[in-house]
């Protein structure tokens, strides 16, 4: 595979830092170099929150983002902040509550991602895992298994929340094939 | 882990897991963004290792506290940030002039005072050498991957134990944070140095009197080696004095041991240098964007190449030198305003030009910038 | 200094003469932490004497045991990581009245939090005497020193008070005088398993007592002899304690010791 690079964006509190995690940490099962940064306000929750994650065959030296294969924007806050860092023909995905600026040059996936965490799983917090099936279903067939994927998760989530997740992540699957 | 042995591991995850592997059995610390992580695996590890964590009541204590832990026998470490470091540096100075081995990692984050807190920089560099008072020996080690943060780590602790001293840590915001994958060694391929122990009778002991190689033996407290430790400046037996030529002899030897061993823990990389016209240098996070621009400028036909010190103290002296021969160019790329660069400039400048790339934004500096401002095509 | 064939033993011997000046408390202070250390039979190589910076840390160069002298403040957070590793040490820690509760403050608050086993001894003199003689948080209102050349304009500590409010499991007051008390109460601060706080009232001729016009050592020897009631007399009466000075023991209350608690932790890990 060429190198992957996936930007994870939304408010703190929201996981996208623990989704970007099990992804790089399924990168790295494996056997692909991944590598996994973010950048945050100095507050636990609330505040703009980025994560990072790089997948390659290769080496990775520089452990940032130039420009992003794929985007997820949770919040408008996220997607006004980091749309433009998308690469011209990169995949856009996005909450169904964010407006886009309408140039986008780039593939868009609105997904009703908030919304499905509340109505089919009475919680916000599985948002992020959401996202990252959606993410996994929109960034290529082949670069990492799936029993990869839901190994990672298992591992990476509260014990007791597990099953909840690995539905989460089916789900987000679900809505990015539409 | 993956089929090669391979795991997802954090910067900071990997700096504990090689301190317990060097044998860390005490940690004490004061919480603080962007270190905070390694008292917190080290408070969960420890006590099932037989080992002691203690959440200290400020940075000042935190290195008291592991300097007396060490005094009574234990491998032990304290973790910080900028202005946490700051208030370490009184007691770093102590444990230097009493030769009590232990490690402070510092993960440097934006300043001065609070400044950027969860952001990378550089700006400890001169710190770690000169950031207590008074002439004293200094090593600092800094890595640029979470693989280097486990295998240095237990180096520093090697350091700390051979020579008697305070190794500094050097860590950045990016490497602490970063997570990418890392091999688990297993315990028979790592080499662990204990320090030395008197081998004579408790009443034959000399606390501070050195052997051939510098290094006065160490005893623990309670082994029956009854002996005084103190920050005044000491005679051999430990105890104080004003005597002018003991006390030139003292600070001498303090740093000597350290500095005329410098070929005993001279670690660096040299990346694309054997052609190299222009010479990026560059340590830490900055590292990895230094190389993702050699390779840049490698395509563009530009000679270029880095040295990346991984000990920053004592400076290379002789690896520079070497580096400066050979160069035209050599271009010092730092998050500060310009600090290991004047090191460079001090023993480069003679036979080349010496650049400075620099950056306090919180923000790493990336391939671009270095790229750009060696003249490349962006 | 008064050393007779017991307490001989505990000191390096050519270590002395001390620095101390003539008719200072702290030789006696000395005397007495080495008294209760023989009269409860220690192993000397068990035993760790730590101190900070100011007269009273040159106490532990003279003595026999494993000593350390450390920074100004700190000898509580040096001696936290001595005990801390090894429980087995028996660790006592001298400090002065600026060292222990000015630049040492925040550390003497919470290594009586903690209730770590370790027996804090302080040898308070009113006074900065290593520097020449400027105020420190226990010289009394209106008193003169080098930095208070118009009267001494801050509050003084109640250095007992404020160990027993922190958490330091016991507390007592003595003097240098009051040598036999002294020693009673560093006894019993070494056998709490616990963080135990024990002020020793010294007297500073040198600094204090001139420029405060108290007289020779004898007379502020003579002082103390006269002005402290010890705590027992005034809970009967407390007549008899208006305006002294209170001394004995204030506070004994044994609570589950630090490095005992850890333990209980590092126990359950290791099954």
């Amino acid at each position: 595979m060429k190198k992957l690079e996936i930007r994870l964006s939304g408010s703190g509190g929201q996981g996208v830092i623990l989704a970007a995690i099990i992804l790089a940490n399924a990168g790295v099962e494996q056997g692909l170099n991944a590598i996994q940064t973010q950048s945050y306000g100095p507050e636990a929750r609330g505040g703009a929150s980025k994560a990072e994650v790089i997948l390659s065959n290769d080496e990775i030296n520089y452990p940032k983002i130039t420009r992003a294969n794929i985007l997820l924007s949770l919040t408008q806050k996220a997607y006004d902040k980091y749309n433009s860092s998308l690469e011209t023909n990169g995949i856009l995905i996005v909450d169904e509550s964010v407006k886009l600026s309408g140039d986008e040059t780039f593939k868009v996936y609105t997904l009703p991602i908030l919304r499905t965490a509340q109505e089919k799983f009475e919680t916000q917090l599985v948002a992020n895992i959401i996202s990252l099936g959606a993410i996994y279903e929109l960034m290529g067939e082949g670069i990492i298994d799936k029993d990869i994927m839901i190994r990672s998760i298992t591992e990476r989530v509260p014990a007791h929340t597990v099953q909840k997740n690995t539905d989460a992540f089916e789900e987000g699957i679900k809505l990015a094939r539409g | 882990m993956n089929k090669e042995g391979y795991k997802l591991v954090q910067g900071n995850e990997a700096c504990v897991e090689g301190a317990l592997a060097a044998g860390m059995r005490f940690f004490a610390g004061y919480p603080i963004t962007p270190s905070t992580e390694i008292a917190e695996i080290s408070a969960e590890k420890l006590p099932a290792l037989g080992g002691r964590f203690i959440q200290m009541e400020d940075e000042l204590a935190s290195m008291a506290a592991i300097i007396g832990g060490s005094l009574a026998g234990k491998k032990t470490m304290t973790a910080t940030s900028g202005p946490g470091f700051s208030l370490m540096q009184e007691n770093i100075g102590y444990a230097a002039i009493t030769e009590i081995p232990c490690v402070v990692v510092n993960v440097q984050r934006g300043g001065p005072s609070t400044g950027l807190p969860t952001s990378p920089a550089q700006g400890e560099v001169m710190q770690a050498k000169w950031g207590t008072h008074g002439d004293h020996p200094a090593i600092a080690l800094t890595p640029n991957s979470v693989q280097e943060t486990f295998e240095y780590t237990v180096k520093a602790f090697n350091l700390a134990e051979k020579y008697r001293t305070p190794v500094i840590f050097l860590m950045d915001e990016t490497v602490g944070h970063m997570r990418e994958k890392m091999a688990f060694k297993d315990a028979s391929e790592i080499e662990i140095i204990d320090r030395k122990k008197p081998t004579c009778k408790p009443e034959d002991y000399v606390a501070y009197r050195p052997d051939e190689d510098m290094i006065p033996p160490m005893a623990p407290f309670g082994e029956g080696y009854r002996y005084h430790v103190s920050g005044l400046t000491h005679d051999e037996t430990g105890f104080p004095t004003n005597n002018n030529e003991i006390s030139e002899k003292l600070v001498r030897r303090l740093v000597d041991k350290v500095d005329k061993n410098i070929d005993d823990f001279s670690y660096y990389e040299e990346y694309k240098l054997e052609d190299a016209e222009i010479v990026i240098i560059a340590y830490g996070g900055v590292s990895r964007s230094a190389k993702s621009a050699v390779d840049d400028l490698r395509k563009q036909n530009i000679k270029a190449g880095l040295f990346r010190p991984i000990t920053i103290w004592p400076f290379l002296e002789k690896q520079v030198n070497k580096v400066s021969l050979n160069a035209k160019e050599i271009y010092v790329a730092e998050m500060n305003l310009g600090q290991y660069v004047l090191e460079v400039e001090r023993i480069a400048c003679k036979n080349c030009t010496v650049k400075s790339i620099n950056k306090v934004n919180g923000e790493l500096i990336t391939p671009e910038e270095i790229v750009k401002a060696i003249g490349g095509n962006k | 200094m008064n050393c007779n064939e017991t307490t001989k033993k505990y000191y390096r011997a050519n270590k002395l003469p001390h620095i101390w000046c003539p008719g200072c408390g702290h030789g006696t202070l000395t005397n007495t932490i080495v008294r209760a250390v023989d009269k409860l039979g220690l192993n000397k190589d068990e035993v760790v004497i730590v101190s900070g910076i100011g007269c009273s840390s040159r106490a532990p160069g003279y003595l026999d045991f494993n000593t350390l002298h450390t920074t100004h403040g700190r000898a509580l957070a040096f001696a936290t990581g001595i005990k801390f590793a090894n429980p087995k040490l028996h660790v006592i820690v001298i400090m002065g009245d600026g060292d222990s509760s000015a630049i040492g403050g925040n550390h003497l608050i919470h290594a009586s939090r903690r209730n770590i086993d370790i027996t804090a001894v302080v040898f308070n003199n009113n006074i900065y005497g290593m520097t020449g003689g400027q105020f420190s948080p226990t010289t009394p209102f209106g008193d003169l020193a080098t930095t208070t050349p118009y009267g001494n304009i801050d509050k003084s500590f109640n250095l007992c008070s404020l160990a027993q409010g922190a958490g330091a499991t016991y507390v007592g007051r003595g003097t240098a005088y009051h040598a036999p008390l002294m020693q009673k109460l560093i006894e019993n601060g070494i056998q709490n398993k616990g963080f135990s706080f024990i002020e020793g009232l010294s007297l500073c001729p040198t600094y204090y007592g001139r420029r405060n016009k108290k007289g020779s050592a004898f007379k502020m020897h003579t002082f103390l002899k006269e002005n402290c009631v010890d705590k027992k007399v005034v809970d009967k009466d407390p007549e008899k304690g208006k305006n002294k000075i209170i001394i004995g023991e204030f506070y004994n209350n044994p609570q589950p010791e630090y490095t005992e608690s850890y333990q209980v932790i590092i126990d359950k890990l290791q099954g």
